[in-house]
């Protein structure tokens, strides 16, 4: 069998940080770029934005598609960013699973929300 | 490593109040604890940003809702009120975004040092605030 432990134990899988140190980087590019598109897209527009203008950037199906992956990484950015400040403030065990357990629902409510809100549309 | 080092003075039970306030955070150390609040805001505010992205593309009228709300108000809220608290996220989402971009940066460059530290970090807190200024203006009607 191969040599995979002590100094040549490979860090990566469950519980290791590098995987929620990652997804926060690549979740914050997406959002980054996203953020760009959409100001982009509302800077160059002749005369005030309106109604029109604003749902219309919304309403083509490639966007509806980005914006879904981006309600998602914001949802599993936010769960990280706050899942390290319950772990950094709240000792006893039974209110930071609370305080988890309701961040989940909240994330996951305001995600469904906006999913809903996009694909009315 | 400890034998020739001095015994250093321990700190334990630092009280948030009384010992904190008197404690001298450097730029960097600001970026830092502000990156972290500007996000906790951010995660709050969640319903209150997904009910304004739907009022602003359901509808025409569901349009009108939204555009009410920063000049007749929301609610017991008056639009002022609602205008500050949105200033306030967009501070938030721009230093979020600013000290999450210098992250970016330094993992990417490698650029660790103490000197660039100080310089990135107070770059950080110059372009979020003047951007949030910018936006601020448009917002309460400047242009």
């Amino acid at each position: 069998m191969a040599v995979n432990y002590g100094s040549k134990r490979t860090v990566v899988g469950a519980h290791y940080g590098l995987r929620d140190w990652l997804v926060q980087r690549v979740t914050a590019g997406l959002m980054a770029v996203f953020t760009l598109l959409v100001f982009v897209q509302v800077i160059f527009t002749k005369g005030p934005v309106g109604y029109d203008q604003w749902a219309g950037i919304f309403s083509a199906q490639w966007m509806k598609v980005l914006t879904f992956a981006v309600i998602v990484a914001v949802a599993w950015h936010a769960w990280v960013g706050m899942r390290d400040i319950w772990m950094d403030y709240v000792q006893p065990v039974w209110i930071r699973l609370l305080l988890q357990i309701l961040t989940i629902i909240w994330l996951v409510g305001c995600a469904g929300w906006a999913v809903q809100v996009l694909w009315r549309l | 490593m400890s034998e020739a080092a001095r015994q250093r003075p321990q700190f334990r039970n630092i009280n948030a109040l009384s010992d904190l306030p008197s404690y001298r955070l450097p730029p960097a150390g600001w970026v830092s604890i502000l990156h972290r609040v500007s996000g906790a805001l951010l995660f709050l505010s969640l319903p209150f940003l997904v009910w304004l992205f739907d009022k602003s593309v359901t509808s025409e009228i569901a349009y009108g809702q939204f555009t009410a709300a920063f000049s007749a108000g929301l609610w017991v809220f008056p639009g002022w009120l609602i205008k500050l608290v949105s200033l306030v996220l967009i501070w938030a989402y721009l230093h979020h975004l600013c000290a999450g971009v210098r992250h970016l940066y330094m993992d990417a460059a490698h650029a660790v040092s103490k000197e660039f530290g100080k310089s990135s970090a107070i770059a950080t807190l110059a372009v979020s605030l003047l951007l949030t200024l910018v936006f601020g203006a448009k917002l309460f009607g400047a242009w």
